[in-house]
């Protein structure tokens, strides 16, 4: 069972409070976009994910907690997570993930 | 070596020290005529259909790790086919025609058991949609049959169908030309037989790039041990199908989650069938050994770890306890966990690819283990054809655009 920390709680917390909800960073097309988008634009948002063999961005909701959804960086080879950051912050650049791994790495609260 | 009693006799007197290699570690070729990367029961069973059906021999099975190792060597070996929709039912009966006989074909002792499936109803949801199965099976010509409370418990003796549970036992589906094989019998029965019409099987090696000509065709793939050249690829790589793809510059509607199974120390002869139950959620046979063989769905998160969380192992035998009170004591052995790959329909990609010469057998989910003859057959046929069998015609990627969908994530109601 992961120890997941909530950005919001700011408080690691036991994995069964929380619930994973897929890859971070989907952006629903607004109406405008949606006017244009044929079917495979359709199939990518719908369907296609990166499914990433190493540093994840995806999302969580503590929804035995504080009912609030965040992002995480997760590595999903080592089950090992990196970070997590509030709801609409923008997706983490490598050099913030780096920062991050560093940090855990060398002891400190990630 | 043909195994039979008299070999079994023969090598008794020497100890059986002198039994064959079953598949001989080989050499690499500078090319071959098709290269399968993945070496589990799906990628050597296409190996050995295209040299056995389809005439193609000169063959690479490409396993990063070892024969028996992922997902074939992880599952809880149950095989049915018992499936709502047309398409389903179709591939997954072609591989129960398959699995009958196998044994003999491979001259691989398979242990397959049709000891039948036996699929619980709880509520009247479950009662409806299971008859509804049962009639669906009916016209397709696959065996399921309906049973009361009373012949569920007659069918699988240690079955609690008191009326005053939480989940009570309303009835259930059973399908008599369901059960089980030994697993990784199966993929190296299909590793010995495809190495003796010719296939190479490559073990440690993995593939570590696609090479494409000018013309976006496959010209070959790169791996640790070298370069190989082929004008076809087929892809049978389950939960690590995303990264293979990824070298051909594709992207596919796959996700990678951890999929958990464990066994109780071995008992005698207690559980005859296989039962499954969709609302309490968990499954369970008896194998040969006397372990029970538990599982249910997959961890909540994607991941290539090959492990999972003990919480989950936890719900599973509660669910497991709910349904047979008798096995409350029973205490667990060992658990392991594999990695699936699941599509948004929960039904697999058999097929060719964007890519001319790649092929792929993906998104098997949790469910892969039942289909391995069906869908290797299928697949090798796809690769030698460069068209796909009218099995597995329906299971192509361009369902996720045109919206063709095999929805048997909702006909199951759980991953299967």
């Amino acid at each position: 069972m992961f120890e997941i920390h909530c950005p919001y709680c700011d408080e690691k917390r036991p994995e069964i409070e929380f619930a994973y909800a897929g890859e971070a960073h989907y952006v629903r097309p607004n109406a405008k976009e949606q006017a244009v988008m044929s079917d495979e634009d359709w199939s990518r948002y719908m369907f296609i994910r990166n499914n990433i063999r190493g540093e994840h961005a995806e999302r969580w909701w503590h929804n035995a907690g504080c009912n609030m959804f965040f992002n995480a960086i997760r590595d999903t080879v080592s089950d090992k997570f990196v970070m997590t950051y509030k709801m609409g912050k923008p997706r983490r650049t490598p050099a913030q993930i780096d920062k991050a791994r560093t940090a855990q790495n060398d002891g400190a609260e990630s | 070596m043909k195994y039979s009693a008299v070999s079994l006799f023969a090598n008794a007197l020497s100890g059986h020290k002198k039994w064959p290699v079953q598949f001989p570690d080989k050499e690499l070729k500078k090319s071959y005529d098709a290269i399968i990367v993945g070496g589990g029961g799906h990628g050597l069973g296409a190996a050995y259909y295209l040299a056995k059906r389809y005439g193609i021999t000169n063959v690479a099975v490409l396993e990063k790790g070892w024969i028996g190792g992922g997902n074939t060597g992880r599952n809880t070996t149950i095989i049915r086919s018992n499936y709502l929709f047309d398409e389903s039912a179709a591939m997954y009966d072609h591989a129960v025609d398959l699995w009958d006989g196998l044994g003999q074909e491979l001259n691989y002792n398979l242990m397959f058991s049709k000891r039948g499936v036996l699929m619980l109803a709880h509520n009247i949801h479950d009662v409806q949609s299971f008859q509804r199965h049962v009639h669906a099976n009916r016209l397709n010509g696959v065996d399921n049959k309906w049973l009361t409370p009373q012949e569920c418990k007659a069918f699988c003796p240690p079955l609690d169908i008191s009326q005053d549970r939480r989940y009570p036992v309303m009835g259930g589906a059973l399908q008599m030309r369901a059960g089980t094989a030994r697993h990784d019998s199966v993929a190296w029965g299909y590793a010995r037989a495809a190495s003796k019409l010719g296939v190479d099987i490559i073990q440690n090696c993995k593939v570590t790039g696609i090479r494409r000509g000018a013309d976006g065709a496959v010209e070959g793939v790169e791996t640790e041990k070298g370069y190989i050249a082929s004008s076809k690829v087929g892809v049978s790589a389950a939960g690590n199908t995303s990264v293979v793809m990824e070298m051909a510059g594709l992207q596919f509607p796959l996700e990678s989650y951890p999929l958990q199974a464990l066994v109780s120390e071995p008992i005698k002869p207690v559980m005859p069938c296989v039962v499954m139950s969709n609302a309490v959620h968990a499954y369970i046979s008896q194998s040969d050994k006397g372990e029970l063989v538990i599982g249910a769905g997959t961890d909540q998160y994607t991941s290539y770890s090959q492990r999972g969380a003990l919480h989950l192992q936890e719900h599973n035998l509660m669910s497991i306890c709910e349904i047979f009170p008798i096995f409350k004591r029973q205490r667990m052995l060992r658990s392991w966990g594999g990695i699936v790959d699941v599509t948004p329909d929960r039904s697999p990609i058999v097929g060719k690819t964007p890519v001319q010469g790649l092929y792929v057998n993906c998104g098997w989910g949790t469910g892969g283990f039942k289909a391995t003859p069906g869908a290797a057959n299928t697949f090798a046929y796809t690769i030698a054809h460069d068209e796909p069998h009218k099995i597995n015609a329906p299971y192509n990627l361009d369902r996720f655009v045109g919206g063709r969908l095999i929805d048997e994530a909702a006909a199951a109601a759980v991953a299967h």
